[in-house]
Protein backbone atom coordinates (compact mmCIF):
# COMPACT_ATOMS: atom_id res chain seq x y z
CA UNK A 1 0.00 0.00 0.00
CA UNK A 2 1.28 3.56 -0.81
CA UNK A 3 1.73 6.30 1.64
CA UNK A 4 1.13 9.29 0.49
CA UNK A 5 1.93 12.39 3.19
CA UNK A 6 1.44 16.21 3.22
CA UNK A 7 4.41 16.69 5.15
CA UNK A 8 8.18 14.82 4.54
CA UNK A 9 8.63 14.64 8.58
CA UNK A 10 6.62 11.88 10.74
CA UNK A 11 8.51 12.60 13.85
CA UNK A 12 10.01 15.42 15.14
CA UNK A 13 12.09 15.48 18.76
CA UNK A 14 13.34 19.17 20.28
CA UNK A 15 16.22 19.00 22.73
CA UNK A 16 13.96 16.15 24.02
CA UNK A 17 14.90 14.52 27.43
CA UNK A 18 13.08 11.85 28.66
CA UNK A 19 13.72 9.58 32.21
CA UNK A 20 12.84 8.40 35.79
CA UNK A 21 12.88 10.74 38.69
CA UNK A 22 15.51 13.66 38.39
CA UNK A 23 17.37 11.24 36.33
CA UNK A 24 17.47 11.33 31.95
CA UNK A 25 17.82 8.50 30.31
CA UNK A 26 17.50 10.42 27.07
CA UNK A 27 18.89 13.87 26.88
CA UNK A 28 18.87 16.69 24.65
CA UNK A 29 17.56 14.12 21.55
CA UNK A 30 16.80 16.71 18.41
CA UNK A 31 16.28 16.19 15.18
CA UNK A 32 13.19 14.64 12.27
CA UNK A 33 12.77 11.21 11.36
CA UNK A 34 10.95 11.44 7.82
CA UNK A 35 8.19 9.19 6.14
CA UNK A 36 9.65 6.25 4.93
CA UNK A 37 13.14 6.03 6.81
CA UNK A 38 14.30 3.00 8.41
CA UNK A 39 16.60 3.81 10.87
CA UNK A 40 18.27 1.84 13.37
CA UNK A 41 18.45 2.47 17.50
CA UNK A 42 22.34 1.38 18.75
CA UNK A 43 24.26 2.05 21.70
CA UNK A 44 24.83 -0.04 25.23
CA UNK A 45 22.18 -1.20 27.40
CA UNK A 46 21.09 1.53 29.88
CA UNK A 47 21.81 4.13 26.97
CA UNK A 48 18.27 5.38 26.84
CA UNK A 49 17.14 3.32 23.68
CA UNK A 50 14.40 1.60 24.76
CA UNK A 51 13.07 4.74 26.95
CA UNK A 52 13.21 6.76 23.36
CA UNK A 53 10.80 4.44 22.05
CA UNK A 54 8.76 4.76 25.04
CA UNK A 55 8.84 8.11 24.94
CA UNK A 56 7.80 7.99 21.23
CA UNK A 57 5.01 6.08 21.45
CA UNK A 58 3.89 8.19 24.71
CA UNK A 59 4.13 6.10 27.56
CA UNK A 60 6.56 8.23 29.18
CA UNK A 61 6.22 11.57 28.97
CA UNK A 62 9.08 14.48 28.67
CA UNK A 63 11.02 15.85 31.44
CA UNK A 64 11.77 18.19 29.07
CA UNK A 65 11.66 19.49 25.34
CA UNK A 66 8.93 17.84 22.74
CA UNK A 67 8.47 14.73 20.63
CA UNK A 68 5.56 15.17 18.20
CA UNK A 69 4.53 12.95 15.47
CA UNK A 70 2.33 14.44 12.47
CA UNK A 71 -1.28 14.39 12.39
CA UNK A 72 -2.84 10.79 11.90
CA UNK A 73 0.07 8.97 11.92
CA UNK A 74 -0.73 5.64 13.10
CA UNK A 75 2.18 4.19 15.39
CA UNK A 76 2.79 0.68 16.39
CA UNK A 77 4.50 -0.64 19.05
CA UNK A 78 6.73 -3.81 20.07
CA UNK A 79 8.23 -3.60 23.30
CA UNK A 80 11.24 -5.83 24.03
CA UNK A 81 8.99 -7.87 26.32
CA UNK A 82 5.63 -7.65 25.34
CA UNK A 83 3.51 -8.34 28.44
CA UNK A 84 1.45 -11.43 27.18
CA UNK A 85 -0.38 -13.53 29.44
CA UNK A 86 0.47 -16.70 27.79
CA UNK A 87 -1.36 -19.12 29.79
CA UNK A 88 -4.21 -17.51 28.58
CA UNK A 89 -6.30 -19.41 26.32
CA UNK A 90 -5.91 -17.21 23.02
CA UNK A 91 -5.45 -18.75 19.67
CA UNK A 92 -2.40 -17.35 17.28
CA UNK A 93 -5.50 -15.85 15.01
CA UNK A 94 -6.52 -14.69 18.21
CA UNK A 95 -3.59 -13.06 19.14
CA UNK A 96 -2.91 -12.01 15.76
CA UNK A 97 -7.16 -10.17 15.47
CA UNK A 98 -6.19 -8.07 18.12
CA UNK A 99 -4.11 -6.15 15.29
CA UNK A 100 -6.86 -4.72 13.77
CA UNK A 101 -7.85 -3.07 16.57
CA UNK A 102 -7.12 0.49 14.82
CA UNK A 103 -9.51 -0.40 12.11
CA UNK A 104 -12.58 -2.46 14.11
CA UNK A 105 -11.92 -0.79 17.48
CA UNK A 106 -14.54 -2.52 20.65
CA UNK A 107 -17.39 -3.03 18.34
CA UNK A 108 -16.24 -3.41 14.62
CA UNK A 109 -17.71 -6.36 12.99
CA UNK A 110 -14.83 -8.29 11.98
CA UNK A 111 -15.57 -8.84 7.89
CA UNK A 112 -14.18 -12.10 5.82
CA UNK A 113 -11.39 -9.48 4.33
CA UNK A 114 -10.39 -9.22 7.77
CA UNK A 115 -10.15 -12.84 8.11
CA UNK A 116 -7.96 -13.07 5.04
CA UNK A 117 -5.37 -9.99 5.72
CA UNK A 118 -4.59 -12.14 8.73
CA UNK A 119 -4.09 -14.82 7.10
CA UNK A 120 -1.79 -13.32 4.72
CA UNK A 121 -0.24 -11.59 7.77
CA UNK A 122 -0.04 -15.30 9.16
CA UNK A 123 1.78 -16.79 5.78
CA UNK A 124 4.22 -13.15 5.45
CA UNK A 125 5.92 -14.37 8.42
CA UNK A 126 5.97 -17.96 7.69
CA UNK A 127 3.15 -18.79 10.42
CA UNK A 128 0.80 -20.68 7.85
CA UNK A 129 -1.13 -23.77 9.55
CA UNK A 130 -0.83 -21.85 12.82
CA UNK A 131 -3.78 -20.30 13.35
CA UNK A 132 -5.34 -22.57 15.81
CA UNK A 133 -1.73 -23.13 17.64
CA UNK A 134 -2.67 -22.14 21.34
CA UNK A 135 -0.28 -19.23 22.25
CA UNK A 136 1.42 -21.41 25.00
CA UNK A 137 2.68 -23.68 22.80
CA UNK A 138 4.73 -21.31 20.45
CA UNK A 139 8.64 -20.95 20.64
CA UNK A 140 10.24 -17.69 21.14
CA UNK A 141 10.63 -17.34 17.55
CA UNK A 142 7.23 -17.90 16.83
CA UNK A 143 5.57 -15.52 19.34
CA UNK A 144 8.00 -13.08 17.57
CA UNK A 145 6.74 -13.96 14.05
CA UNK A 146 3.29 -14.05 15.66
CA UNK A 147 3.78 -10.33 17.39
CA UNK A 148 5.04 -9.64 13.34
CA UNK A 149 2.00 -10.52 12.21
CA UNK A 150 0.14 -8.29 14.39
CA UNK A 151 2.14 -5.39 13.80
CA UNK A 152 1.46 -6.21 10.01
CA UNK A 153 -2.59 -5.63 10.47
CA UNK A 154 -1.81 -2.93 11.93
CA UNK A 155 -1.22 -1.01 9.08
CA UNK A 156 0.72 1.44 11.11
CA UNK A 157 2.85 4.88 9.33
CA UNK A 158 5.44 4.31 12.16
CA UNK A 159 6.54 0.94 13.35
CA UNK A 160 8.83 0.97 16.81
CA UNK A 161 10.91 -2.29 17.36
CA UNK A 162 12.18 -2.79 20.66
CA UNK A 163 14.93 -5.28 20.10
CA UNK A 164 13.09 -7.40 18.31
CA UNK A 165 15.79 -10.27 17.41
CA UNK A 166 16.94 -10.92 20.63
CA UNK A 167 17.46 -14.36 21.30
CA UNK A 168 15.65 -15.41 17.67
CA UNK A 169 17.21 -17.65 15.29
CA UNK A 170 19.38 -16.74 11.95
CA UNK A 171 16.12 -18.41 9.68
CA UNK A 172 13.46 -16.47 12.36
CA UNK A 173 15.69 -12.82 11.85
CA UNK A 174 16.13 -13.86 8.02
CA UNK A 175 12.65 -14.04 7.43
CA UNK A 176 11.74 -10.94 9.56
CA UNK A 177 13.61 -8.80 7.95
CA UNK A 178 11.99 -9.03 5.11
CA UNK A 179 9.07 -8.40 6.74
CA UNK A 180 10.77 -5.06 7.72
CA UNK A 181 12.57 -4.45 4.31
CA UNK A 182 8.50 -4.93 3.10
CA UNK A 183 7.53 -1.98 5.14
CA UNK A 184 10.67 -0.20 3.94
CA UNK A 185 9.19 -0.71 0.82
CA UNK A 186 6.13 0.89 1.64
CA UNK A 187 7.41 3.74 2.48
CA UNK A 188 6.12 3.88 6.56
CA UNK A 189 8.67 4.74 9.18
CA UNK A 190 10.59 1.96 11.05
CA UNK A 191 12.60 2.54 14.06
CA UNK A 192 14.17 -0.82 15.65
CA UNK A 193 15.94 -1.10 18.40
CA UNK A 194 19.26 -2.95 17.57
CA UNK A 195 22.65 -4.89 19.05
CA UNK A 196 23.60 -6.90 15.91
CA UNK A 197 25.66 -4.18 13.94
CA UNK A 198 26.02 -6.31 11.30
CA UNK A 199 21.97 -6.34 10.54
CA UNK A 200 22.20 -2.59 10.94
CA UNK A 201 24.61 -2.22 8.09
CA UNK A 202 22.79 -4.73 6.23
CA UNK A 203 19.82 -3.60 6.07
CA UNK A 204 19.17 -0.06 8.00
CA UNK A 205 20.03 2.88 5.81
CA UNK A 206 20.36 5.38 8.63
CA UNK A 207 21.08 4.77 12.44
CA UNK A 208 21.26 6.78 15.60
CA UNK A 209 24.22 5.70 18.24
CA UNK A 210 22.88 6.67 21.60
CA UNK A 211 24.31 7.35 25.19
CA UNK A 212 21.81 9.08 26.98
CA UNK A 213 23.04 11.54 24.78
CA UNK A 214 22.81 11.19 20.95
CA UNK A 215 26.45 10.56 20.15
CA UNK A 216 25.98 10.21 16.18
CA UNK A 217 22.68 10.15 14.06
CA UNK A 218 22.70 9.61 10.15
CA UNK A 219 23.92 7.53 7.42
CA UNK A 220 24.75 3.96 8.90
CA UNK A 221 28.52 4.23 7.39
CA UNK A 222 29.19 7.44 8.78
CA UNK A 223 27.57 6.83 12.27
CA UNK A 224 29.32 3.08 12.42
CA UNK A 225 32.95 4.97 12.67
CA UNK A 226 35.50 3.86 15.25
CA UNK A 227 35.41 7.04 16.97
CA UNK A 228 31.61 7.07 17.62
CA UNK A 229 31.79 3.35 18.79
CA UNK A 230 34.82 4.04 21.04
CA UNK A 231 32.54 7.19 22.71
CA UNK A 232 29.59 4.88 23.29
CA UNK A 233 31.86 2.44 24.58
CA UNK A 234 33.01 4.71 27.70
CA UNK A 235 29.54 5.29 28.52
CA UNK A 236 28.68 4.56 31.99
CA UNK A 237 25.09 4.29 32.98
CA UNK A 238 24.93 4.70 36.42
CA UNK A 239 22.86 7.42 37.93
CA UNK A 240 25.15 9.85 39.66
CA UNK A 241 23.23 11.55 42.84
CA UNK A 242 25.65 14.02 42.84
CA UNK A 243 25.22 14.96 39.33
CA UNK A 244 24.93 19.06 38.63
CA UNK A 245 21.53 20.00 37.91
CA UNK A 246 21.33 20.29 33.76
CA UNK A 247 20.97 24.61 32.89
CA UNK A 248 22.89 23.99 29.60
CA UNK A 249 19.72 24.94 26.97
CA UNK A 250 17.41 27.93 27.21
CA UNK A 251 13.79 26.58 26.86
CA UNK A 252 11.06 27.88 28.87
CA UNK A 253 10.36 24.22 30.08
CA UNK A 254 11.54 23.96 34.16
CA UNK A 255 15.17 21.94 34.55
CA UNK A 256 14.42 19.62 36.98
CA UNK A 257 16.56 16.50 35.73
CA UNK A 258 20.20 16.06 37.00
CA UNK A 259 22.97 15.62 34.41
CA UNK A 260 25.04 12.44 35.17
CA UNK A 261 28.83 13.31 34.72
CA UNK B 1 -38.56 -42.11 46.06
CA UNK B 2 -39.56 -42.26 42.36
CA UNK B 3 -38.85 -39.74 39.69
CA UNK B 4 -41.34 -37.16 40.14
CA UNK B 5 -41.24 -37.15 43.76
CA UNK B 6 -37.55 -36.30 43.60
CA UNK B 7 -37.04 -33.74 40.66
CA UNK B 8 -40.44 -31.99 39.76
CA UNK B 9 -42.73 -31.78 42.72
CA UNK B 10 -40.51 -29.74 45.41
CA UNK B 11 -40.44 -26.95 42.46
CA UNK B 12 -44.10 -27.46 41.17
CA UNK B 13 -45.61 -27.77 44.49
CA UNK B 14 -44.19 -24.90 46.23
CA UNK B 15 -43.71 -21.12 45.01
CA UNK B 16 -41.09 -20.60 47.43
CA UNK B 17 -38.45 -23.26 45.64
CA UNK B 18 -39.75 -22.04 41.82
CA UNK B 19 -38.63 -18.60 43.34
CA UNK B 20 -35.42 -19.70 44.63
CA UNK B 21 -34.63 -21.93 41.44
CA UNK B 22 -35.13 -19.00 39.04
CA UNK B 23 -33.34 -16.80 41.22
CA UNK B 24 -30.45 -19.36 41.58
CA UNK B 25 -30.45 -19.87 37.40
CA UNK B 26 -30.40 -16.03 36.72
CA UNK B 27 -27.42 -15.52 39.06
CA UNK B 28 -25.53 -18.53 37.63
CA UNK B 29 -25.96 -17.32 34.01
CA UNK B 30 -24.87 -13.97 35.35
CA UNK B 31 -22.07 -14.94 37.27
CA UNK B 32 -20.26 -17.58 35.70
CA UNK B 33 -19.02 -15.32 32.84
CA UNK B 34 -17.50 -12.98 35.48
CA UNK B 35 -16.22 -15.69 37.00
CA UNK B 36 -14.18 -17.16 34.34
CA UNK B 37 -12.81 -13.72 33.45
CA UNK B 38 -11.53 -13.22 37.27
CA UNK B 39 -9.99 -16.65 37.06
CA UNK B 40 -8.10 -15.91 33.74
CA UNK B 41 -7.48 -12.35 34.91
CA UNK B 42 -5.99 -14.34 38.11
CA UNK B 43 -8.34 -12.57 40.17
CA UNK B 44 -10.32 -15.14 41.77
CA UNK B 45 -9.74 -14.07 45.20
CA UNK B 46 -10.44 -10.30 44.57
CA UNK B 47 -13.85 -11.69 44.04
CA UNK B 48 -13.97 -13.25 47.33
CA UNK B 49 -12.39 -10.04 48.65
CA UNK B 50 -15.21 -8.17 47.13
CA UNK B 51 -17.78 -10.29 48.54
CA UNK B 52 -16.05 -9.13 52.10
CA UNK B 53 -16.12 -5.56 50.97
CA UNK B 54 -19.89 -5.07 50.05
CA UNK B 55 -20.89 -6.14 53.84
CA UNK B 56 -20.64 -2.90 56.00
CA UNK B 57 -22.85 -1.19 53.01
CA UNK B 58 -25.46 -4.48 53.48
CA UNK B 59 -25.18 -3.68 57.16
CA UNK B 60 -25.74 0.04 57.00
CA UNK B 61 -28.48 -0.27 55.08
CA UNK B 62 -30.09 -3.39 57.34
CA UNK B 63 -29.12 -1.10 60.41
CA UNK B 64 -31.09 1.85 59.22
CA UNK B 65 -34.38 0.40 57.64
CA UNK B 66 -34.03 -3.53 58.94
CA UNK B 67 -34.10 -6.26 56.39
CA UNK B 68 -35.32 -4.32 53.36
CA UNK B 69 -33.96 -5.34 49.83
CA UNK B 70 -33.24 -2.08 48.23
CA UNK B 71 -31.04 -0.51 50.77
CA UNK B 72 -29.45 -3.34 51.52
CA UNK B 73 -28.54 -3.53 48.10
CA UNK B 74 -28.12 -0.32 47.34
CA UNK B 75 -25.58 -0.22 50.37
CA UNK B 76 -23.79 -3.34 49.57
CA UNK B 77 -22.99 -1.68 45.89
CA UNK B 78 -21.71 1.61 47.20
CA UNK B 79 -19.51 -0.16 49.63
CA UNK B 80 -18.06 -2.64 46.70
CA UNK B 81 -17.84 0.14 44.49
CA UNK B 82 -15.47 2.37 46.71
CA UNK B 83 -13.29 -0.57 47.72
CA UNK B 84 -12.91 -1.37 43.82
CA UNK B 85 -12.52 2.27 42.64
CA UNK B 86 -10.31 2.67 45.54
CA UNK B 87 -8.01 -0.33 45.07
CA UNK B 88 -7.99 0.13 41.80
CA UNK B 89 -6.93 3.82 42.07
CA UNK B 90 -4.09 3.23 44.56
CA UNK B 91 -2.48 0.52 42.24
CA UNK B 92 -2.63 3.08 39.28
CA UNK B 93 -1.26 5.96 41.12
CA UNK B 94 1.23 4.56 43.39
CA UNK B 95 4.06 1.82 43.74
CA UNK B 96 0.91 -0.22 45.61
CA UNK B 97 -0.28 -3.55 44.01
CA UNK B 98 -3.33 -3.77 43.28
CA UNK B 99 -3.51 -7.31 45.42
CA UNK B 100 -2.10 -4.86 48.21
CA UNK B 101 -4.25 -2.26 48.15
CA UNK B 102 -7.37 -4.43 47.71
CA UNK B 103 -6.75 -6.98 50.63
CA UNK B 104 -6.35 -3.38 52.75
CA UNK B 105 -9.07 -1.86 51.61
CA UNK B 106 -11.27 -4.72 51.79
CA UNK B 107 -10.10 -5.85 55.70
CA UNK B 108 -11.01 -2.33 56.92
CA UNK B 109 -14.47 -3.07 55.11
CA UNK B 110 -14.98 -5.69 56.34
CA UNK B 111 -13.98 -4.49 59.88
CA UNK B 112 -16.74 -2.02 59.18
CA UNK B 113 -19.18 -4.04 58.16
CA UNK B 114 -19.22 -6.49 61.23
CA UNK B 115 -18.85 -3.50 63.54
CA UNK B 116 -22.16 -2.79 62.10
CA UNK B 117 -24.17 -5.07 62.28
CA UNK B 118 -23.28 -5.78 66.40
CA UNK B 119 -24.44 -2.61 66.78
CA UNK B 120 -27.77 -3.88 66.34
CA UNK B 121 -27.14 -6.74 68.38
CA UNK B 122 -28.44 -10.07 67.26
CA UNK B 123 -26.00 -12.75 65.86
CA UNK B 124 -29.23 -14.18 63.89
CA UNK B 125 -29.24 -10.80 62.09
CA UNK B 126 -25.79 -11.25 60.68
CA UNK B 127 -25.89 -14.92 59.78
CA UNK B 128 -28.46 -13.37 57.08
CA UNK B 129 -26.38 -11.07 55.83
CA UNK B 130 -23.74 -12.93 55.87
CA UNK B 131 -25.27 -16.15 54.42
CA UNK B 132 -28.76 -14.92 52.70
CA UNK B 133 -31.28 -17.97 52.07
CA UNK B 134 -32.16 -18.41 48.50
CA UNK B 135 -35.30 -19.76 49.75
CA UNK B 136 -36.85 -16.10 51.28
CA UNK B 137 -36.35 -14.77 47.28
CA UNK B 138 -39.23 -12.30 47.03
CA UNK B 139 -40.95 -10.78 43.99
CA UNK B 140 -39.07 -8.28 44.16
CA UNK B 141 -35.68 -9.20 44.61
CA UNK B 142 -36.23 -11.80 41.94
CA UNK B 143 -36.95 -8.83 39.59
CA UNK B 144 -33.79 -7.10 40.83
CA UNK B 145 -31.71 -10.11 40.07
CA UNK B 146 -33.51 -10.51 36.53
CA UNK B 147 -32.30 -7.05 36.24
CA UNK B 148 -28.95 -7.22 37.15
CA UNK B 149 -28.51 -10.02 34.83
CA UNK B 150 -29.60 -8.29 31.96
CA UNK B 151 -27.08 -5.61 32.87
CA UNK B 152 -24.68 -7.58 33.31
CA UNK B 153 -24.43 -10.08 30.51
CA UNK B 154 -25.05 -6.72 27.81
CA UNK B 155 -22.16 -4.90 29.29
CA UNK B 156 -20.23 -8.01 29.27
CA UNK B 157 -21.19 -8.28 25.48
CA UNK B 158 -20.20 -4.80 24.84
CA UNK B 159 -16.87 -5.08 26.71
CA UNK B 160 -16.08 -8.51 25.23
CA UNK B 161 -13.34 -7.52 22.84
CA UNK B 162 -11.56 -5.16 25.17
CA UNK B 163 -11.74 -7.45 28.42
CA UNK B 164 -10.06 -10.33 26.62
CA UNK B 165 -7.14 -7.79 24.65
CA UNK B 166 -6.51 -6.77 28.34
CA UNK B 167 -6.07 -9.94 29.59
CA UNK B 168 -4.42 -11.62 26.49
CA UNK B 169 -1.78 -8.25 26.00
CA UNK B 170 -2.17 -5.42 28.68
CA UNK B 171 0.20 -3.08 26.95
CA UNK B 172 -0.71 -4.04 23.35
CA UNK B 173 -4.32 -2.26 24.60
CA UNK B 174 -2.63 0.55 25.97
CA UNK B 175 -0.68 1.17 23.24
CA UNK B 176 -3.90 1.37 20.71
CA UNK B 177 -6.39 2.43 22.95
CA UNK B 178 -7.39 4.12 26.30
CA UNK B 179 -9.90 1.85 27.13
CA UNK B 180 -7.47 -0.60 29.57
CA UNK B 181 -8.70 1.12 32.41
CA UNK B 182 -11.97 1.94 31.82
CA UNK B 183 -12.72 -1.87 30.71
CA UNK B 184 -11.06 -2.67 34.00
CA UNK B 185 -13.54 -0.90 36.18
CA UNK B 186 -16.46 -1.92 34.14
CA UNK B 187 -15.54 -5.54 34.94
CA UNK B 188 -14.93 -4.54 38.48
CA UNK B 189 -18.34 -2.84 38.70
CA UNK B 190 -19.56 -5.70 36.83
CA UNK B 191 -18.20 -8.16 39.88
CA UNK B 192 -19.33 -5.73 42.26
CA UNK B 193 -22.86 -6.17 40.64
CA UNK B 194 -23.27 -9.61 40.57
CA UNK B 195 -22.02 -10.42 44.22
CA UNK B 196 -24.59 -7.95 45.10
CA UNK B 197 -27.28 -9.88 42.94
CA UNK B 198 -26.16 -13.35 45.01
CA UNK B 199 -26.02 -11.86 48.44
CA UNK B 200 -30.08 -11.77 48.75
CA UNK B 201 -29.74 -15.93 47.98
CA UNK B 202 -26.80 -16.93 48.52
CA UNK B 203 -25.30 -14.09 51.83
CA UNK B 204 -22.05 -12.03 50.98
CA UNK B 205 -20.16 -15.01 51.51
CA UNK B 206 -20.85 -17.10 49.20
CA UNK B 207 -22.24 -15.49 46.59
CA UNK B 208 -19.07 -15.36 45.02
CA UNK B 209 -19.09 -19.37 44.80
CA UNK B 210 -20.96 -19.65 42.66
CA UNK B 211 -18.59 -17.14 40.53
CA UNK B 212 -15.72 -19.04 41.00
CA UNK B 213 -16.03 -23.03 41.16
CA UNK B 214 -18.00 -23.24 38.11
CA UNK B 215 -15.44 -21.24 36.37
CA UNK B 216 -12.40 -23.45 37.60
CA UNK B 217 -14.19 -26.56 37.21
CA UNK B 218 -14.91 -25.47 33.34
CA UNK B 219 -11.43 -24.50 32.87
CA UNK B 220 -10.30 -27.96 33.36
CA UNK B 221 -12.81 -29.31 30.18
CA UNK B 222 -12.30 -26.67 27.53
CA UNK B 223 -10.36 -24.12 25.95
CA UNK B 224 -11.86 -21.39 24.37
CA UNK B 225 -13.15 -18.06 26.11
CA UNK B 226 -16.52 -18.47 24.86
CA UNK B 227 -16.57 -22.40 25.74
CA UNK B 228 -15.55 -21.83 29.06
CA UNK B 229 -17.89 -18.92 30.11
CA UNK B 230 -20.97 -21.10 28.14
CA UNK B 231 -19.71 -24.15 30.60
CA UNK B 232 -19.27 -22.19 33.19
CA UNK B 233 -23.35 -21.07 33.26
CA UNK B 234 -24.32 -24.86 32.55
CA UNK B 235 -22.18 -26.21 35.33
CA UNK B 236 -23.51 -22.91 37.75
CA UNK B 237 -27.07 -23.88 36.58
CA UNK B 238 -26.81 -27.67 37.40
CA UNK B 239 -25.32 -26.56 40.99
CA UNK B 240 -28.08 -24.49 41.65
CA UNK B 241 -30.61 -27.48 40.56
CA UNK B 242 -28.50 -30.28 42.47
CA UNK B 243 -28.30 -27.66 45.53
CA UNK B 244 -31.74 -26.88 46.14
CA UNK B 245 -32.77 -30.50 45.44
CA UNK B 246 -30.67 -31.77 48.07
CA UNK B 247 -31.48 -28.63 50.74
CA UNK B 248 -35.55 -29.99 50.56
CA UNK B 249 -34.86 -33.68 50.80
CA UNK B 250 -32.00 -33.59 53.10
CA UNK B 251 -33.48 -30.43 54.92
CA UNK B 252 -30.25 -28.51 54.94
CA UNK B 253 -29.49 -25.19 54.35
CA UNK B 254 -30.11 -24.38 50.82
CA UNK B 255 -26.97 -22.22 50.54
CA UNK B 256 -24.02 -23.90 51.17
CA UNK B 257 -25.90 -26.91 49.84
CA UNK B 258 -25.72 -24.88 46.15
CA UNK B 259 -22.15 -24.10 46.92
CA UNK B 260 -21.17 -27.83 47.64
CA UNK B 261 -23.06 -28.96 44.56
CA UNK B 262 -20.96 -26.55 42.77
CA UNK B 263 -17.81 -27.79 44.72
CA UNK B 264 -18.32 -31.54 43.96
CA UNK B 265 -18.56 -30.42 40.19
CA UNK B 266 -15.25 -29.00 40.94
CA UNK B 267 -13.49 -31.99 42.56
CA UNK B 268 -14.88 -34.39 39.98
CA UNK B 269 -13.68 -32.09 36.93
CA UNK B 270 -10.21 -31.86 38.34
CA UNK B 271 -10.24 -35.82 38.50
CA UNK B 272 -12.14 -36.68 35.49
CA UNK B 273 -11.47 -34.15 32.94
CA UNK B 274 -9.86 -34.18 29.85
CA UNK B 275 -7.05 -31.37 31.34
CA UNK B 276 -7.68 -32.83 35.16
CA UNK B 277 -5.14 -34.53 36.99
CA UNK B 278 -5.72 -38.48 36.07
CA UNK B 279 -5.75 -37.42 32.45
CA UNK B 280 -2.74 -35.20 32.06
CA UNK B 281 -0.43 -37.15 34.73
CA UNK B 282 -1.24 -40.91 32.92
CA UNK B 283 2.09 -42.14 30.85
CA UNK B 284 0.87 -41.18 27.53
CA UNK B 285 1.72 -44.44 25.10
CA UNK B 286 2.07 -42.66 22.23
CA UNK B 287 2.94 -39.61 19.89
CA UNK B 288 3.04 -38.12 16.80
CA UNK B 289 6.16 -38.12 14.41
CA UNK B 290 5.66 -34.03 14.23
Amino acid sequence: MAHTHSSPTCLRFEDLTLGYGPHPAVHGLSGTVQHGDLLAIIGPNGSGKSTLLKGIVGSLSPMAGTCVHTDGCRVAYLPQQADIDKSFPATVFDLVKLGLWPKRGLLGRMTRSDRESIAKALAAVGLDRFEKRTIDTLSGGQLQRALFARVLLQDADLILLDEPFNAIDTKTVDDLVRVIEQWHAENRSVIAVMHDLDLVRDHFPQTMLLSREPIAWGPTDEVLQADNLLKARRFHAAWDDDAPWCADHDHTHAHDHGQAA
Amino acid sequence: MDFHAFLVAPFADYAFMQRALLGGLLIAVSAGPIGVFLMLRRMSLTGDAMAHAILPGAALGFLIFGLDLIPMTLGGLIAGALVAAGAGLVARLTVQKEDAAMAAFYLISLALGVMIVSLRGSSVDLMHVLFGSVLALTQESLLMIAGIAAVSLTTLAIIWRALVAECLDPGFLRSVSGWGPVVHFAFLALVVLNLVAGFQALGTLLSVGLMILPAAAARFWVRRVLSLCLLAIGIGAGSVLIGLLISFHAAIASGPAVILAAGAVYFASLLIAPRGLVRVHLPSKRHKVA
